[in-house]
């Protein structure tokens, strides 16, 4: 059956502030690229739980594993970097993330801008509730040769931060994660570069929070699953703490501030969204292959995300909490402790039906990943639990991190249109006719 | 008469279901998808509204006076007689494609047309045998009935003329499409219809007076609702298209109102559904990306034993002890099958392990959407099969207790049934 002759993909619509995001990537990928030269030192780390305005204070630029993967999966390199590591005998079922960025390693290491990444100084590993991220780290070790720092963060089992957790993790902060800086740098620690950095940091989470909370706004301004990616990016990756950081979320609140005043809606990779139609709160991180048909098929629902649980990955700020400059470890320690990843199922069912509540969402869905077990396990308990407590209908959909063979479109297009028009079908006066 | 039509477009067949105005569904349409979704959906609706004016026939019966026993068996022989002359009218159709098909081949054994035109011939003699009182005919479909039958001649025809079997096939494969494709070669309603009444062997007034006025009835469309994989693919305005999902949970309501979950298999997806009071989907879940377990499995397997897609369920309820299995992954259905046959299991043991095996998934899926409730619908074109039917029977008692599953002769049509609802309620202003 011959078709008309495929159109090309137009080119991605972005606000200003994407734009503005996009230089400050690019600035740090420059100084990634130079420091073999510049003798700038790097630390590999990862988001949840990352300790930035730790090694900004020690002038160490992170590398930031996961994010490079989901780069390579949205630059359609992903497909091949699986292939090779899978060639290296790293199975199918491994996280899909880790594969990502172990061919691309094995390509040359080149990142996200075509510059070649450089090989880290230290392995910092938080480990927040991903025991992928432990092997992923082994495996990095063997690659590099580096060290590896582990900071051991205990998992929230009973929905809250104690006392004894807090001290457990200041004290290795200060029995280990600084001496080893202090001898990876050759600097002494610098509490009150600390405190500065922790400072720009309070500033920029207020701004971001007022961000993601402008989603409560009808019809919300931001998409706060698909569009809160790019919002969240500089904060969850390597400039938090920094005043670049603080400049980008103030400007970003204008715009979105801006964006509301007019009663706009999203940007989307389309352009301007048309009517909002459903509210939507989403668990699970998004498919980074087809990240743009992914999104499409939300906008051409009239489907805007509200809020997401992803975009607290890398902080839970919209529940108060902020880097203080007044308790710098215990506010670091605290940070770790409370990130999306290390809380138990009846946390983040909590917070989900919060969501929904807060940003008076018509429904929630669930994005379930192949490749991530910690975040995958109990997804159906949670839908359940919430659909039973909020009385607001969950919709399930399956796909993956980086590995485009899981990314169904047909299968997945076709359940998220069963969902929306069974909210639309819901939410009518039903009057359902019956055949006789 | 004005009526509102439903077409489901499944990965296998293309369903069609006609409702009249009075919410009583008129007639029903099934053809092979293949791929061609515009031409699957005419035939489908053609098909239904030649069944809908077998509706019209029974009713002009019944507005006469006649008593249900005589009315459904003057139907029943006019649509066995209706029949066989679509299929003489196919047949022609066939012919003429085939000869029109074979003169076109620059080189070609010199007795192919002769040899071509006995097996037609042949194929034309045994209509009335096929289509007589009481015969059983393995598909409704004129590709699977004529080809059966084609090839089984052409392979005679081979032996006898040494005409090569393969050419033979290959020509018949070419035409198939064609034909089947043809709306005109599907004929009009009146034509069969008056045709078959000329056959009947007495006179029978009355069903010659009802096929006139049904022949006469305008039939004009005043909604259309398009549902299925091919949805998108359908000839309608965004409006006019409706997930699966709500027309399936529509459509097991309709067809049993105490319905609380729904288990469609159909081709290549599995559903399992949850709907209130009014029919309104409150919740589902469908299988992922992987078709393992789905109605196409038993289609592969159905190939690799050489078995019609509708023999399998009889042949797997003889099994005396059925073969664990646990695997439904499709593309490795022909090694699991041979595997177990080379163990020397016996091959309706391995199917009974095979359908356990299908609804095993869908029984898991059913539990991810949230458990069964009472009552229980099964629908798509799987919940023929008396073996599946069985196997899911045993497990939702042994896992849900008694519940009343509901089944209908019908349920091929479900989400065409519950997508002609809503172009009903579409046309009347009613919500979607």
């Amino acid at each position: 059956m011959s078709g008309p002759a495929p159109t090309p993909t137009p080119e991605a619509s972005k606000d200003s502030s994407q734009l503005r995001q996009k230089e400050m990537i690019a600035r740090h990928f420059d100084r990634l690229a130079a420091a073999p030269e510049t003798g700038e030192k790097t630390a590999y780390t990862f988001v949840p739980g990352n300790l930035s305005e730790l090694l900004l204070s020690f002038d160490v630029l992170p590398v930031l594993p996961e994010i490079n993967s989901l780069q390579s999966a949205m630059r359609g390199r992903s497909a091949d970097y699986i292939s090779l590591a899978e060639k290296l005998g790293h199975s199918e079922d491994v996280c899909t993330y880790v594969k990502s960025d172990i061919g691309m390693l094995k390509s040359g290491n080149i990142g996200p801008t075509g510059q070649r990444l450089p090989n880290p100084d230290l392995l910092l590993l938080s480990y927040t509730g991903c025991f992928t991220f432990m092997k992923w780290f082994e495996l990095l070790a063997q690659e590099y040769q580096a060290p590896v720092t582990m900071l051991q963060v205990p998992y929230q089992a009973d929905g809250r931060i104690t006392d004894d957790m807090r001290r457990y993790v200041v004290d290795q902060l200060r029995r280990k994660v600084i001496p080893t800086l202090e001898q990876v740098t050759g600097r002494a620690y610098d509490e009150d570069r600390l405190r500065e950095c922790l400072a720009l940091s309070a500033q920029a989470e207020d701004d971001l929070v007022a961000v993601l909370r402008a989603a409560r706004h009808r019809p919300s301004p931001i998409d706060a699953y698909f569009g809160a990616v790019y919002y969240v990016g500089p904060i969850f990756s390597s400039f938090r703490g920094t005043r670049a950081a603080v400049d980008y979320y103030r400007a970003l609140r204008e715009e979105i501030e801006q964006r509301m005043a007019h009663g706009l809606g999203p940007v989307t990779p389309e352009g301007e969204m048309g009517a909002e139609r459903f509210r939507i709160v989403v668990e699970g991180p998004p498919n980074w292959t087809s990240f743009r048909q992914f999104w499409k098929m939300f906008s051409d629902e009239g489907a805007v995300c509200v809020a997401s649980t992803y975009a607290k990955v890398g902080g839970m700020y919209d529940l108060g909490f902020r880097h203080d400059p007044q308790r710098p470890l215990e506010s670091l320690a605290e940070y770790c402790l409370g990130c999306y990843t290390n809380l138990s199922l009846p946390t983040r069912i909590d917070l989900i039906v919060r969501y929904l509540e807060e940003y008076e969402a018509d429904g929630f869905l669930i994005n379930s990943v192949k490749s991530c077990n910690s975040f995958s396990a109990g997804q159906l308990h949670i839908l359940r639990e919430v659909e039973a407590r909020s009385g607001r209908p969950g919709g399930f959909i399956e796909s993956d991190l980086v590995d485009p063979r899981y990314f169904s479109a047909a299968n997945i297009k076709n359940r998220l249109e069963s969902y929306f028009q069974m909210l639309q079908q819901k939410s009518r006066n039903p009057n359902p006719v019956a055949a006789s | 008469m004005r009526y509102a039509v439903g077409i489901d477009l499944g990965s296998t067949t293309t369903k069609a279901v006609v409702l009249g105005e009075d919410r009583r569904p008129l007639g029903r349409g099934i053809t092979n998808s293949r791929s061609n979704y515009e031409v699957a959906c005419q035939v489908a609706l053609s098909e239904a509204l030649i069944d809908a004016r077998f509706s019209l026939v029974a009713r002009e019966l019944e507005a006469f006076g006649l008593e249900p026993g005589a009315r459904e068996a003057l139907r029943l022989e006019l649509e066995r007689l209706f029949r066989a002359e679509q299929y003489r009218s196919q047949l022609a159709e066939l012919r003429r494609v085939l000869d029109r098909n074979c003169r076109r081949l620059l080189t070609k054994p010199a007795a192919l047309p002769a040899a071509l035109t006995r097996i037609l011939d042949r194929m034309g003699a045994e209509v009335g045998d096929l289509y007589a009182p009481g015969a059983r005919r393995k598909s409704d479909f004129f590709r699977d009935l004529a080809g059966s039958r084609y090839l089984a001649l052409a392979e005679a025809e081979a032996r006898a003329s040494g005409v090569g079997f393969d050419l033979l096939a290959g020509a018949f494969d070419k035409a198939i499409l064609e034909v089947e494709n043809s709306a005109a070669a599907a004929g009009r309603f009146e034509d069969h219809a008056r045709a078959a009444v000329a056959r009947l062997s007495r006179p029978e007034p009355l069903l010659h007076a009802a096929v006139d006025r049904a022949a006469a009835t305008e039939l004009v469309q005043v909604g259309s609702v398009g549902t299925g994989y091919g949805r998108q693919k359908l000839p309608f305005p965004e409006a006019q298209v409706r997930s699966e999902i709500l027309c399936h949970g529509l459509g097991a309501h309709a067809l049993f109102p105490g319905t609380r979950t729904v288990l469609d298999i159909g081709g290549q997806d599995t559903k399992a559904i949850q709907v209130d009071a009014d029919g309104i989907v409150t919740s589902f879940q469908m299988n992922d990306r992987c078709a393992a377990g789905c109605g196409r499995y038993l289609g592969y397997i159905a190939d690799e034993m050489s078995l019609g897609l509708h023999e399998l369920g009889p042949l797997a309820s003889e099994s005396t002890r059925p073969v664990r299995i646990n695997s439904t992954c499709t593309v490795f259905a022909g090694a699991e099958l041979r595997e177990r046959l080379s163990l020397g299991e016996k091959r309706e043991d391995i199917l009974a392990g095979l359908h356990r095996a299908i609804i095993l998934r869908a029984m898991s899926l059913l539990a991810r959407s949230g458990g069964v409730r009472d009552q229980f619908t099964f629908t798509g074109g799987v919940a023929k099969n008396n073996a599946a039917v069985a196997a899911l029977k045993a497990l939702l008692k042994e896992n849900y207790g008694e519940l009343q599953v509901n089944i209908s002769e019908d349920s091929i049509y479900t989400g065409a049934l519950g997508a002609s609802l809503f172009a009903l309620r579409d046309a009347s202003g009613g919500a979607a």
